[in-house]
């Protein structure tokens, strides 16, 4: 286990997703196909869709944005004060970038609330 | 957080404000921009954090920016047809080949036929309905033409809240206030109707869909009426599913709980609008002052005085009683003295008014919609309760012959229930500063026809109120008629910038396609080929918003355009069209487009240069552009009297203007002419309901099919079908099946989802297929998938507003059985 430790830095960054307000616009994709110029296909973050009749009889629909292992969160900018490409043209505002442990402690503040560390 | 204004990411790169509209990400725009050049090359876009509309947050249409500037198929030549049309031969030719060619053809026609006979055709307008106005009219013909059934979007509501209110009404989410939600004036909505919008869609009415997601994280609870489920009708307090095009019979139901339980704001009705008014018994008719005295006007309309128990005239113009402050009765029958001494029965409008909301009890409302009257009442109450309370409504109110009624009964809810004009209600949404360009709806814009005498040839303005009072175009499905039958005058050409009929905007395209080759002459303006374009006799490239400078003034903030980059060989549509309108006619009154756009600014006391140093500039407090309460403080009349613009200066419950077009006076609901409910007869053979028209997040209407990121998200033109309704017909997701009515037949590929219920399916519209062959028959695929073959034309309303897109009937079957 030290070993690999060693060889791997410790992840320091991640996002923090309120996935209540996804409104499932795919903005985030996009964001990240133009800051790396990927080609079609290649996204460092996807919108997933899960359309569900809840056990009370209620449809409901939920969008979740999950960083792919494309995810570098950006380094470039943010070692700048910017903050990634995908957070910062979330139209609905649901996506925050920070230390790990800064957003871990935000993340019991609501429900719905999802913390990534990509790779 | 960096400074994104004054730090761009490396030193060869300058950053460029802008403001986005049109050409790029296609909608109604508004958003601030920050456009990356290096080398006069757009390597990135940006939003403009600093920018109170989009907070520094940009759509997936305008991200794409770069793919669709670059895009290796973009017109970038001026071209002439060398073939048949439709047989896609082209040959190029310089700008001023084309200028000269269109000069000559168009001045033949003008000899020949009259200015008139050439219409001037565009699809959702943006920025190019001025230019596209200013073309028309220098050319001397009225004849623009909103190429879409009905005009039905937009237009009609606009026009409808105009009727009644004499300006238009949106949502307040504090766009007018540059600190937004922070602002202390405001206040966050309690309750925010989503009536048929899933506006993070695509942002379609000059509104940022995200504010209502910001709102409700504010604390905003939602009431939604939407057939489908949609992210809004997911999470809202009160989602009513209705059935499609029963809008109207619900919004009667509300009105029915509101007045019923008497939820509405007692001091609004009896002060600001005609509710006192009285209607004769005997005509049905509002009583004006000249039936009860010689010398009386008919402008001015009569209440009766409880306290003096008399009749008491109102001075339409002036907004106010002619002599004393009159006790005016709200309720009862009066017998009133006509000017021969003659007397007939009068009752006010407010009786009127609740006779018509109780035609609507909530057992009649819940068979129509379909909606369990316990919701509906529920979610009246809701709303009547809730201060502020704010609605907002999308293309299914257009969606309907009965738009104009429908529209009336919305926006009677919002002012009976006390949510006109007040902070985090609906307010009156102005041309900021009031500088308007052309003329929408009710204003008077810069660009005018030269006289009034040009405009009585205007395509249907003999036959429709609305397009004589408020809608200044042709009315579409008469266009397309007198194409046909060439009366009361020939049509002999057609000007089409901003929109593709075959694919996009035109109902049985098929028509129209036979209608472009009855028509001698036809310029299309486009960025792409596109299977509208392929009709045309010349095609001139058109620019995307970040290759123009250009002034906005829609609504708020005013904003420059401010040209970033250049496509060598592409003009903007101003460009474009101001050389040509100087063509046609030599005393255009201006000599430049900066001359243009101080002209249009001249009410804001900003020349262009000035702001396009701001870039953006909000109306302040006191100014008739900006909220709260103006019709108290006399900022929405031009004598600066307390009141509205409309005829009698009050808000019409009871519509002056359609009593005067022989239309309903009042709002109600009215059956669409092709459901179950009117046509069982073709229920019986095509028993699913069938709506259109949905927004997808990647495109804007017929646009971006060919920009590989955005198609990416959406590939394939969809039909959405129930599971259970799939299971019955053995269609599997993702199978391709025919989608099938009266008119035609069109293949979809299936998405089975709970997003809509059993009886209905939900097709994508707009589709055609930029990868295919452009030339007939292919067409670039246009008559595969292609949703508008099975809606009608010629379905209008009385008023010549509206149409059944969403509310017709289909079967739905396997492609390969």
């Amino acid at each position: 286990m030290k070993s690999m430790d060693n060889k791997k830095k410790k992840p320091e960054f991640g996002l923090l997703i309120d996935y209540e307000y996804c409104t499932g616009c795919h903005t985030c994709e996009v964001a990240c196909a133009q800051e790396y110029t990927h080609k079609t296909g290649i996204r460092g973050i996807k919108v997933f869709e899960v359309e569900q009749t809840l056990p009370n009889g209620k449809e409901y629909l939920t969008y979740f944005p999950f960083p792919t292992e494309a995810c570098l969160l950006c380094p470039h900018l943010t070692k700048e004060g910017f903050e990634p490409a995908c957070v910062k043209h979330c139209m609905a505002a649901c996506m925050k970038y920070g230390r790990i442990e800064d957003l871990a402690k935000e993340v019991g503040r609501k429900p719905r609330m999802v913390l990534w560390v990509p790779r | 957080m960096a400074d994104y204004n004054v730090k761009p990411r490396s030193r060869d790169t300058e950053i460029v404000r802008s403001t986005v509209w049109s050409a790029g990400p296609g909608c109604h725009g508004t958003c601030g921009v920050l456009a990356h050049i290096r080398k006069g090359k757009l390597v990135k876009i940006e939003g403009d954090p600093e920018h109170p509309w989009n907070q520094g947050r940009l759509c997936a249409r305008c991200l794409a920016m770069t793919q669709y500037a670059y895009h290796p198929d973009r017109l970038t030549r001026p071209l002439k047809r060398t073939g048949e049309r439709g047989e896609g031969k082209w040959q190029e030719i310089s700008w001023d080949e084309a200028y000269d060619l269109i000069e000559n053809r168009m001045g033949k026609i003008r000899e020949a036929f009259g200015a008139e006979s050439v219409v001037f055709s565009m699809g959702t307008g943006r920025d190019i309905s001025s230019w596209l106005c200013m073309l028309a009219y220098a050319y001397g013909s009225p004849n623009v033409m909103f190429a879409m059934s009905g005009n039905a979007c937009y237009s009609p509501r606009i026009a409808a809240v105009e009727t009644v209110l004499g300006d238009y009404c949106v949502p307040d989410a504090a766009q007018w206030l540059e600190r937004r939600y922070e602002d202390p004036k405001y206040r966050i909505p309690k309750c925010l109707v989503i009536w048929g919008y899933n506006i993070p869609n695509t942002c379609p009415d000059n509104i940022f869909g995200h504010w209502f997601i910001d709102l409700m994280k504010r604390g905003a609870e939602i009431i939604c009426m939407d057939p489908r489920l949609t992210w809004f009708s997911s999470r809202a307090k009160h989602w009513l599913r209705l059935r499609p095009g029963t809008d109207g019979a619900l919004a009667m139901g509300f009105l029915h709980v509101i007045i019923q339980e008497g939820l509405y704001d007692q001091r609004f009705v009896e002060k600001w609008t005609n509710a006192p008014f009285l209607v004769s018994k005997d005509t049905g008719k509002l009583l004006r002052a000249s039936d009860i005295t010689e010398d009386g006007s008919r402008e001015n309309f009569v209440v009766w005085d409880s306290n003096g128990d008399k009749a008491v005239v109102w001075d339409s113009g002036k907004a106010d009683y002619i002599s004393s402050q009159p006790k005016a009765a709200l309720k009862g029958t009066f017998s009133v003295e006509l000017r021969d001494k003659s007397r007939i029965e009068c009752r006010t409008v407010w009786d009127a008014f609740c006779e018509e909301v109780d035609k609507y009890p909530l057992e009649r409302v819940e068979e129509i919609t379909r909606v369990p009257k316990r919701e509906i009442r529920a979610a009246a109450r809701f709303y009547a309760e809730s201060k502020p309370a704010s609605i907002h409504w999308g293309l299914p109110i257009d969606s309907t012959p009965g738009i104009t009624p429908t529209a009336q009964a919305i926006t009677a809810l919002w002012c009976l229930t006390g949510n006109l004009e007040i902070p985090g209600g609906n307010v009156v949404a102005r041309n900021a500063f009031e500088c308007v360009s052309y003329a929408l709806p009710g204003a008077e814009g810069v660009i005018r026809l030269a006289s009034k005498e040009a405009d009585r040839k205007r395509i249907s303005v003999d036959k429709y109120g609305p397009f004589r009072k408020f809608i200044w175009r042709a009315q579409t499905d008469t266009v397309l008629d007198q194409i046909f039958t060439g009366k009361p005058y020939p049509v002999k050409g057609l000007w089409m910038q901003t929109g593709n009929i075959i694919a996009g905007i035109g109902f049985e395209p098929k028509k129209w396609k036979e209608a472009f080759k009855k028509v001698d002459f036809i310029v299309a303006v486009d960025l792409f080929m596109t299977p509208t374009t392929q009709y045309a006799d010349v095609i001139l490239p058109a620019a995307t918003f970040l290759e123009k400078d250009s002034v906005r003034s829609w609504w708020v903030p005013l904003q420059s355009i401010n040209k970033a980059m250049s496509v060598e060989g592409c003009k903007s549509d101003l460009e474009i069209n101001f050389e040509l309108a100087k063509r046609f006619d030599p005393n255009l009154r201006w000599d430049s487009v900066e001359e243009l756009f101080d002209d249009i600014l001249k009410n804001s006391g900003m020349t262009y240069k000035e702001l396009q140093e701001k870039v953006w500039a909000l109306p302040p407090e006191g100014n008739s552009s900006a909220p709260y309460f103006r019709h108290e403080k006399g900022l929405l009349r031009k004598d600066g009297r307390p009141g509205f613009s409309t005829p009698s200066g009050k808000m019409e419950i009871y519509s002056s203007l359609r009593e005067e077009w022989n239309l309903e006076p009042l709002p109600h609901y009215e059956e669409p002419p092709f459901t179950a409910v009117s046509r069982p007869d073709l229920a019986e053979k095509y028993p699913l309901i069938l709506s259109t028209g949905r927004r997808s997040f990647a495109f804007f209407n017929a646009e971006h099919r060919n920009i590989p990121w955005l198609r990416e998200l959406d590939p394939d033109p969809t039909v959405e079908i129930h599971p259970d309704t799939a299971r019955s017909l053995g269609i599997s997701d993702g199978e391709w099946v025919w989608v099938e009515n009266w008119l035609d037949k069109q293949k979809f590929k299936a998405k089975l989802t709970i997003a809509v219920q059993p009886q209905m399916v939900m097709v994508a519209h707009g589709w055609w297929f930029p990868e295919e062959e452009g030339a007939e028959p292919s067409l670039f695929g246009a008559w595969k998938s292609n949703i508008n073959q099975l809606i009608p034309m010629g379905s209008q309303g009385k008023d010549g507003l509206g149409s059944p897109l969403k509310n017709l009937l289909c079967k739905v079957y396997k492609v390969h059985a």
